[in-house]
């Protein structure tokens, strides 16, 4: 019987030759990833009395949760964080206003095929779609890793889908992944790898990729991972520089289900309060007037996603009372978007464009919406609270194009 | 180990992190008897007042869903929580319990039942994999063995500790 792609990778992280799903082996990743969450980390590195991290080279860390820090609490957390990646010498440290840390990681070409990341962030997953395995952990277990260089993982069962068809026009990634949400449940895939097979026509692009492989998490998926191809390829051409192997699945590979998906009849996907599987096609939904439509995060901040709410809010004027928060993904998407004009497409029709970080997405400062508001986002989580007010808020999860055409109508809507 | 605990019945599938530990406190920099304090907030706002040292949770389907938060874990056991019986969990939470040192057992039929009688107290044996509820006896999977050493040094924190002491790190 051969091996299903994450077994491969586990199998090679861990130095073993042969392993089984439900067998639990120690791996050493390619990358350990952290954000704002490394003052803590590193506390907790110190209360196991470790002195020096097990490689400087390895650990990654981009501050992007409370950027800029909205208190003098936020902002010494980050001064700590600058504190002990100078301490240790950590070399791939990205400071404020570079990005998201799920972005900034293959921008600046860390992200390697073949490869294991461990990231103290649940949407670790996003790496998946450059066929690497993202795969989340605990701080703890990040300070466990900073200190030893490794950790338990169980190897997981394989589920695999198979994306087929061609998306009608407006309908995008986000629309995908949230329709099969929908379909398997916020626990569809839990201690599971999920193996992506694009047999669309024209295939995804790599930031459709990261939006399906970012929202994977919410499904409970422990990974999830797009194989290496000449999409990834193409990608990585000028970021990666060291050398790397595009590592696949055996034909024979054991996997626990094979769902095949056809969404050539796919319509805009909309995920209602308060779970991401509360999913309905757009058109099924009464008039939701919305209050705030948020573009942005690690789910759907990147160039294309704000050239498609670009285009359609071109020469329109957002409804009025509707704030369009915006929050590209990076300091390089950020800087595209300016060079093509799409920056300033978005401000003319009432976007508020804001500094690349994680922004309202957490609800910890920034854009938090009052008691009783409704929003539409790009964001990948629904639940009460999330946005930081819990008073009857409502959180809709939607596609950029989707986002926009809400933003200019002031209720939920999509142009498709 | 078998230990007897008072229970509290979160029937509801896929209680997730933020219910647990809302989002807003999580970059506060909390000390853990603080973060009891905010224990369940979201979902049940007498839960941090009204709950005593050895009470049991035991819940539905994909506890602990959501963000990787370890707070969700770390509230709960200053909160006093001896251990969580679910019908299963969500990963993250799970890795963060065993690297915490918290019992969190799968167990669907104890659950169902506890959610059908309703019972006070339940207790659970775990080296044999028992919980006891009313009178009947359900079986769980013991730890796997990774686990049991991270659990007998009484959490990832120690675990580490003694490896690199071990290997003069
Ligand atoms: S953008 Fe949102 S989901 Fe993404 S890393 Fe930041 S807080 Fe998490």
């Amino acid at each position: 019987m051969g091996y299903t792609l994450i077994e491969k990778l586990i199998a090679k992280a861990s130095g073993k030759k042969e392993i089984k799903s439900g067998e639990i082996v120690f791996v050493s990743p390619h990358r350990v990833l952290s954000h704002d969450n490394s003052s803590a980390i590193s506390k907790t590195f110190a209360s196991m009395g470790a002195k020096k991290v097990w490689d400087a080279n390895r650990i990654f860390i981009a501050l992007d949760h409370n950027v800029p820090p909205p208190d003098e609490r936020k902002a010494l957390n980050h001064k700590v964080i600058r504190e002990f990646v100078a301490e240790q010498g950590i070399k791939y440290f990205y400071d404020c206003g570079i990005g998201i840390c799920h972005q900034v990681l293959p921008e600046y070409g860390h992200t390697l095929p073949g490869t294991i990341i461990l990231g103290s962030d649940s949407h670790t997953t996003t790496h998946g779609a450059f066929g690497a395995a993202g795969i989340a952990i605990g701080r703890t277990e990040t300070a466990s890793v900073w200190a030893i260089g490794e950790t338990w993982l169980m190897v997981p069962q394989t589920i695999k889908i198979n994306l087929h068809g061609r998306l009608k026009k407006g309908v995008s990634a986000k629309d995908i992944i949230l329709y099969i949400i929908g379909q398997l449940g916020a626990d569809g895939a839990d201690y599971q790898a999920v193996e992506f097979y694009d047999y669309l026509e024209p295939h995804l692009s790599i930031s459709g990729r990261m939006t399906i492989c970012n929202m994977a998490a919410e499904m409970g998926a422990k990974t999830a991972i797009f194989p290496y191809d000449e999409i990834t390829g193409e990608w990585l051409r000028n970021r990666v520089k060291e050398p790397y192997e595009s590592i696949k699945a055996d034909p024979d590979a054991e996997y626990e289900r094979v769902i095949e998906y056809d969404l050539t009849h796919l319509f805009p996907q909309v995920a209602c309060p308060h779970k991401v599987d509360n999913v309905k096609p757009v058109k099924e939904l009464a008039e939701i007037k919305i209050d705030v439509a948020l573009l942005g995060t690690c789910t759907n901040g990147r160039l294309d996603d704000l050239e498609i709410a670009a285009h359609i809010l071109h020469n329109k004027k957002i409804s009025q009372g509707v704030r369009l928060l915006v929050y590209p993904a990076s300091q390089q998407v950020l800087c595209e978007a300016i060079r093509d004009g799409i920056i300033e497409k978005i401000i003319s029709a009432g976007g508020e464009v804001a500094i690349p970080s994680c922004g309202p997405c957490l609800g910890a400062y920034g854009g938090i919406l009052a008691p009783g508001e409704k929003c539409i986002s790009t964001a990948n989580r629904n639940f009460k609270g999330r946005m930081g007010c819990k008073e009857n808020t409502e959180i809709y999860l939607a596609s950029p194009s989707t986002v926009a055409a809400s933003a200019i109508a002031g209720y939920i809507t999509t142009e498709a | 180990m078998k230990f007897e605990g008072r229970v509290w019945i979160f029937e509801d599938d896929d209680i997730n992190t933020d219910l647990i530990f809302p989002g807003k406190y999580t970059y506060e920099p909390l000390k853990s008897e603080e973060m009891a304090k905010y224990a369940m907030e979201d979902y049940n706002p007498d839960f941090a007042k009204q709950v005593k040292k050895g009470d049991i949770i035991v819940a539905g389907k994909n506890f602990g869903c959501g963000s990787s938060r370890e707070q969700a874990v770390t509230c709960l056991k200053y909160a006093g929580v001896s251990a969580i019986v679910a019908k299963s969990y969500a990963r993250l939470f799970y890795r963060n319990a065993i690297n915490s040192a918290i019992p969190a057992i799968k167990c669907p039929e104890a659950a169902e039942t506890v959610f059908q009688k309703k019972p006070m107290k339940i207790s659970i044996d775990l080296a044999q994999g028992k919980i006891f509820v009313e009178g009947q006896e359900f079986f769980f999977l013991p730890l796997d063995k990774q686990a049991i050493l991270i659990f007998e040094a009484g959490g990832l924190v120690e675990y580490t500790k003694n490896r690199l002491i071990r290997e003069g790190g």
